[in-house]
């Protein structure tokens, strides 16, 4: 396919060079409207070099964690409107960075999302991969599997709102435990740092090509799942480790920037849309859609009524919102 | 008979006397035919209003974040701005119920047949204001004056306790992390003008915005006040270790209950303002 091959080249190439005025308006958008001079000013590695790079960064992985997330998710279960969220995997994770914080707060050694200190930061990632595990699993046992799509999304949406709920009484009971709750559930990308970076770097170059190698299984299920074992995989096994490898990505992402909506489920419509392909190419491609996606909302959410800040995952809610229901008007007019 | 018409006339003069109108603060009025002897208050500036007024025996419910003075506590709590609990406020059979204009309860306790007196004061006039209402309508008008003239009292004692050194010292007042300041048009910054300290938000800001945090490191407040949690915690925050007042310690950190005399525009403003004082006068001290 000649002509698929440029247009997800293309794609690939659209994305990539986007980030790069993206990833500029980063570092250039700040507390006083675009500035060019905060560059090259004498607070320039403060500035840029401790809060704007960082910043940027962190919401490019945020996006890329959660558009891998989305891909993993929509391939896995066959289903175009499986996302983090609509699978109880991030309000399972957001359940247990919560607990974690209230609990930290009760030991008297209250913790915050924006200033955890490295090694507490990765409590709080180990916490989330293991809320957002839990999620997907009473979401797959409640479905008796995923082979029902509609019993997989009804489980789904009942577990997301039961877990948020849990949230919701942890934090009523105990609000000192997160500070800045609004900021949390609408996900905030304004106190990422370095240490935010390297984890979730590291999260992505785990997850990423662990899913990358596995996208052949992800291939092979489009077929059905008789097909796919006739194929002579193993199943059981690497639906399994797909299921980890979309609980690492949400957990982190979670953990780090709290709920931000919508782009696990966007980035991989785009995609799709843009260029159709395998697996393989979707998972990469989705990923640099995800980070586009929330790096552009999060230069929007500083930038637009500066010095003040808009929360980012309503943005994004928006954004992404906004996308869906064209792709739906158009589809309704075809 | 005549001695009968005078009584009536009499009884008709009393209570003809003894009925209070007052603007209910939405724009129309309320008429009380007494002073209320039974009020719940569902919030707590409001309720230490009352009690500063020699009201607090009055009071049969408050909302659940109201802690002072002491037998306020022992009041049955009755939930918070969100989520008052409707039965339980109509089962106290109150003759009024303050709220603040924001509080989503206030339509559904009218239709039941309650009165409703919605307050805020959002500067140090409305304060007033609001002490010469609820003394209006506890029926002790003379009272709002004499604790209104104390608030006053504190004020000019912190002012003059605030070093001199300190004049126009610029001021972060964070409020919450996300992070969330106190600006110069709220009125914790009009406290901290009255004492002679400037403000890194400008008024035109809003009262409270919700800031970049990079407008924070950026502005280099001389002075910065907050939780005490949220002080310590400020270093780790990305690129926030650069600013000079914290690592020169000027900073103020409050414990929760000075907090609420900090964020209450109540009876207890002149206290959270020499608290304030006081926090700036120790650490000038120690230098």
């Amino acid at each position: 396919m000649p002509h698929g091959d440029r247009r997800q080249g293309r794609l690939l190439l659209a994305l990539l060079a986007l980030c790069l005025p993206l990833g500029a308006a980063g570092l250039i958008a700040g507390s006083q409207g675009w500035s060019l001079s905060d560059l090259a000013g004498p607070d320039a590695a403060l500035i840029v070099g401790q809060i704007r790079a960082p910043r940027t960064l962190g919401a490019w992985l945020v996006g890329a964690l959660l558009g891998l997330a989305g891909a993993v998710a929509q391939g896995l279960f066959r289903n175009p409107l499986a996302d983090p969220y609509l699978l109880g995997s991030a309000s399972g994770a957001s359940l247990a960075v919560v607990l974690v914080l209230a609990a930290s707060s009760f030991a008297g050694h209250a913790m915050s999302l924006a200033t955890a200190d490295l090694l507490a930061r990765i409590g709080l990632v180990v916490a989330g991969f293991v809320g957002a595990l839990a999620g997907v699993l009473l979401t797959l046992v409640l479905a008796r599997g995923a082979q029902q799509t509609t019993r997989l999304l009804l489980a789904g949406v009942v577990v997301g709102v039961m877990l948020g709920a849990g949230s919701d009484l942890v934090t009523t009971i105990s609000p000192e435990a997160l500070r800045g709750k609004q900021t949390f559930m609408l996900g905030s990308t304004g106190f990422l740092g370095w240490p935010s970076v390297a984890l979730m770097a590291l999260g992505l170059a785990v997850s990423l090509p662990l899913a990358w190698r596995l996208a052949r299984v992800l291939d092979a299920l489009t077929l059905g799942v008789e097909s796919a074992e006739s194929l002579g995989l193993a199943l059981p096994r690497l639906r399994a480790v797909l299921v980890g490898v979309l609980a690492l990505s949400t957990g982190i992402a979670v953990s780090q920037a709290g709920l931000v909506a919508f782009v696990g489920l966007v980035s991989p419509h785009l995609v799709r849309r843009f260029a159709p392909a395998p697996h393989g190419y979707t998972l990469v491609a989705s990923s640099a859609a995800g980070g586009a996606l929330l790096l552009a909302a999060d230069v929007l959410a500083r930038s637009l009524i500066v010095p003040q800040e808009l929360p980012v995952g309503v943005l994004t809610a928006l954004l992404g919102g906004s996308y869906l229901l064209w792709l739906l008007h158009r589809r309704g007019v075809r | 008979m005549r001695r009968c018409f005078a009584l009536l006339l009499l009884a008709v003069c009393c209570l003809a006397r003894a009925e209070i109108t007052l603007p209910d603060g939405r724009g129309g009025t309320l008429v009380l035919a007494a002073s209320p002897q039974r009020i719940v208050s569902l919030l707590p500036s409001l309720t230490e209003s009352i009690c500063a007024l020699g009201g607090c025996a009055r009071l049969v419910g408050t909302d659940r974040y109201s802690n002072w003075p002491e037998p306020v506590r022992k009041l049955p709590k009755l939930g918070g701005l969100e989520d008052a609990q409707v039965e339980a406020i109509v089962a106290l059979h109150p003759d009024v119920v303050l709220a603040a204009p924001s509080q989503r309860v206030i339509e559904r306790l009218q239709s039941l047949g309650l009165r409703v007196l919605v307050l805020e004061a959002r500067n140090h006039l409305e304060v007033h204001g609001g002490l010469q209402m609820l003394a209006r309508m506890l029926g002790v008008p003379d009272k709002a004056e004499p604790v209104w003239a104390a608030i006053q009292v504190q004020l000019q004692q912190a002012k003059e306790r605030v070093p001199p050194a300190l004049q126009g010292q610029r001021v972060y007042f964070e409020l919450d992390g996300a992070p969330y300041a106190a600006g110069s048009s709220s009125f914790i910054g009009e406290t901290l003008r009255l004492l002679g300290l400037g403000n890194i938000v400008p008024a035109a800001l809003g009262p409270f915005p919700k800031l970049n945090p990079e407008y924070v490191v950026r502005a280099q407040p001389d002075i910065i006040m907050a939780g005490a949690r949220s002080i310590e915690e400020m270093p780790r925050r990305p690129g926030w270790a650069s600013l000079r007042a914290l690592r020169e310690r000027r900073v103020c950190g409050f414990d929760p209950l000075q907090i609420d005399l900090l964020v209450r525009p109540g009876p207890r403003l002149g206290e959270g303002a020499l608290r304030l004082a006081d926090c700036l006068a120790a650490w000038t001290r120690e230098r």
